[in-house]
């Protein structure tokens, strides 16, 4: 670990505190309908959405509304993307002349980018036409980001509005993200990625006749302005199989540092504007303080895991100062490469800079705890402050439990309704995680496989269930995940991940609203202060810790003593 | 119901006009008017000829060239395509090894590589990059192969140490990233030192 390490790691961590406040305020502003900046250019656009498509943006929709117009977008988001990738062939920007997408893969990737999953049982420069990067998985990355954001504020104004049957409109909330927020972003990042040197381009691929005489064929395509809202919607897709670890997906440090910016922005973000909303934004910055501590653990065990190298290499005579740099790239090195990991995980992002594969046994299992936490440390975008809330609901909960008074958390009193509802979203995502890594682990079609034998293969099906369930997208990309079964039951945990805590979610939210206000007093236990983030870390961590370490020590933790032992699989 | 399928089907068109066709070709057009260089891919071109492109890493084997890092990519087997073969530096299909760290093919890889290159030589000379295309270097890697470079091309180890000194980059702002080497650049000034 060095010292230029650390001082880009507390560099990014300064920068993403500094956005928190304005953006928040401004995805206030925009959330709520009021006037922005952009409002001259950008409401009429708005308006003629609303009309084409029959929406009175004013009306006020009760939770089982608003969940039922969310579901009917995804049903009808997944005929269109799936069909696309099944008529590729016969589309239009095609230079490449790909093949139709295979029926289970369409269908995983169709629920994979739906779900802001963005799970990958394909090679994108090797499997996708720029038809249906563009107009397939680019929509989805931007209309299954701006549907995370809307779900976070409904359930946001569950908590700030009283006696309230609405909780918003999907529609106006999904349009407003996309327009104000979203795409103005992508603009700029756009052009700022390709000044770094991201192609965006619609070529063939080229073909170069290497200094030394050899044959290398180069993928082009739209690179930038996928490469924009991937990391901004936390969706985490690679335009390429090597997302963006490959030199045209992240060309330099630079480039590097404004995607793991864009990452956390918005869910940092949400966190002031769920202060805001309730009239205290220190319930925001507790919020954030909760999930930084989270985060600064992960990173320090990361950082050291992969910065002291291999020692299997190291004894074979290699200089190993540089650290495990198997499955990593120079320009960015094991500190860049080990921030990364946690951010894209803590977020429900999933691109990668480096391969998660490879990374040692510890520092491997940051990411997997990341997502077993269920990404709540800053998370996805919306889904990370849901979640993070979700758990509050739980800490406060447990904090009456232990001094025996009905719960209150920013005004509400958390009752036995909101009580289930959470509990049902937090378990079903361990449930498809540990149930389909048991599956796996037992028939033959599940253990066709991993690429690596013993513990680690057992890590990479764990691996791909909870980064599926998680809805995150990374992987251990060494399993062969393009089969029928894989496909099939990753797909299933996808869903489990994405619906099974929305619509719970959605009734909190719902449960909430039509509450009425109550008056702090001073029994009220506060909540913007060093122990309600104790208390909602510990339930955060005594919640993943109690599920998952058997699951844990099967995997990495054993990995991590046969490697000190000197086993090789 | 109904009334949210009409508003879904018309919502996703609209959309996906906007998000899918008009943003995607509007960036190429302007990327292309700004950026033309890198909006088509930071290509090098020789002699008339593309040789590759500064961002993409290639295979050089020659004593006299400096070598880049090995590379996991792959093609498909010509014999069978349900098969594939390795193809280091394949920039249709980026790839890494996804070897985990207690992998015996790893750990055997690496010992090859390892008694090839020497004892102390840097680990990013004997390890695979994340996308198996690395342009880079480090610069311990680079100095360890200037003595090979300059006998190889009858050159005097102080002359390449310049050159490698010369492309060699450091942190973007003195902070941000790891200092590397770009292995296509410095071979084509090399070979450029050869001519003058």
């Amino acid at each position: 670990m060095t010292l230029n390490g650390w001082a880009q790691i507390a560099l990014f961590c300064g920068l993403v505190l500094l956005l928190t406040r304005p953006l928040g305020g401004y995805l206030d502003n925009v959330m709520a309908g009021r006037r922005t900046l952009l409002s001259p250019v950008l409401r009429p656009v708005e308006r003629g959405f609303y009309r084409l498509a029959g929406i009175d943006p004013s009306e006020e929709q009760s939770w089982w509304v608003y969940a039922r117009a969310m579901v009917v977008f995804h049903i009808v988001g997944f005929a269109f993307l799936y069909f696309l990738l099944r008529l590729q062939d016969l589309l239009p920007l095609n230079p490449q002349g790909m093949s139709a997408v295979a029926p289970d893969l369409a269908g995983n990737t169709a629920v994979s980018f739906l779900t802001n999953t963005n799970w990958q049982s394909y090679g994108g420069e090797t499997t996708m036409s720029y038809l249906s990067q563009m107009a397939g998985l680019s929509v989805q990355n931007f209309l299954s980001a701006a549907t995370g954001i809307a779900l976070a504020v409904a359930l946001v104004r569950g908590f700030a509005r009283a006696e309230s049957k609405g909780i918003g409109n999907f529609w106006a909330d999904m349009v407003r993200v996309t327009l104000y927020v979203l795409l103005p972003f992508c603009l700029l990042l756009t052009v700022f990625y390709v000044w770094q040197g991201v192609p965006q381009n619609l070529s063939s691929y080229v073909e170069a006749t290497t200094v030394e005489g050899a044959k290398q064929t180069i993928a082009q395509g739209p690179v930038a302005s996928q490469l924009a809202i991937k990391m901004l919607g936390t969706n985490g897709g690679g335009f390429f199989n090597a997302n963006s670890a490959h030199p045209y997906e992240n060309p330099t440090a630079l480039s590097n540092l404004v995607q793991m910016l864009s990452i956390f922005a918005i869910g940092a973000a949400l966190t002031n504007l769920f202060g805001r909303a309730v009239g205290d934004e220190r319930q925001g910055w507790a919020i954030l303080a909760a999930m930084s501590v989270l985060f600064l653990a992960g990173v320090v065990v990361c950082y050291w895991a992969e910065a002291g190298g291999n020692p299997l290499i190291g004894a074979l005579g290699v200089d190993n100062a540089a650290g495990n740099m198997e499955g990593k790239e120079v320009r960015f090195g094991a500190p860049l490469s080990a921030l990364f990991a946690v951010i894209t995980t803590a977020a429900s992002c999933g691109a990668v800079n480096a391969m998660l594969d490879s990374f040692m046994p510890l520092g491997g299992m940051v990411p997997l705890i990341n997502m077993l936490l269920g990404e709540i440390i800053i998370g996805g975008v919306g889904a990370g402050l849901y979640g993070m809330l979700l758990f509050a609901v739980l800490a406060i909960f447990l904090a009456g439990l232990m001094v025996g008074r009905t719960p209150e958390y920013v005004g509400k009193k958390i009752e036995a309704r909101e009580v289930k509802f959470t509990m049902l979203a937090i378990l079903c995502v361990p449930l498809a995680v540990l149930g389909f890594t048991a599956l796996a682990s037992v028939v033959p079609a599940g253990l066709a496989g991993p690429a690596n034998a013993g513990p680690h293969g057992f890590s990479e099906i764990l691996y791909a269930y909870t980064s599926a369930a998680a809805n995150n997208g990374s992987a251990f990309g060494g399993l062969t995940a393009n089969t029928v079964f894989y496909n099939g039951t990753l797909a299933v945990a996808m869903m489990v991940g994405r619906f099974a805590i929305i619509i719970p979610m959605l009734a909190v939210a719902g449960a909430l609203a039509a509450k009425r206000k109550a008056a702090a007093s001073a029994g009220t236990f506060p909540t913007h202060g060093p122990l309600f983030v104790g208390l909602l870390v510990g339930a955060v961590l005594i919640v993943g810790g109690l599920t998952f370490l058997p699951a844990l020590a099967l995997g990495p933790i054993v990995e991590h003593f046969a490697l000190l032992a000197g086993t090789l699989f | 119901m109904l009334r949210h399928f009409r508003a879904s089907v018309v919502m996703l068109l609209l959309m996906t006009v906007l998000l899918g066709i008009a943003y995607p070709l509007a960036m190429v057009g302007v990327a292309g008017a700004a950026f033309p260089g890198q909006a088509g891919g930071s290509l090098v071109e020789k002699d008339g000829k593309v040789v590759g492109s500064t961002l993409i890493g290639q295979s050089f084997t020659g004593e006299g060239y400096f070598h880049g890092r090995p590379s996991a990519t792959t093609d498909t087997d010509p014999a069978d395509s349900a098969k594939t073969v390795a193809a280091p530096y394949n920039a249709a299909n980026s790839a890494g090894s996804n070897l985990g760290p207690t992998s015996k093919a790893l750990i055997d890889r690496v010992k090859e590589d390892a008694d090839r290159l020497g004892k102390g030589v840097p680990v990013d000379l004997v390890t695979t990059s994340g996308s198996g295309l690395d342009p880079h270097v480090s610069p311990a890697a680079a100095a360890w192969q200037i003595a090979r470079v300059a006998r190889a091309r009858g050159l005097r180890e102080i002359e390449v140490q310049a050159l490698v000194n010369q492309y060699t980059e450091g942190r973007m702002y003195g902070l941000l990233g790891e200092p590397r080497i770009n292995v296509l650049q410095l071979n084509l000034a090399l070979d450029g030192l050869a001519k003058r």
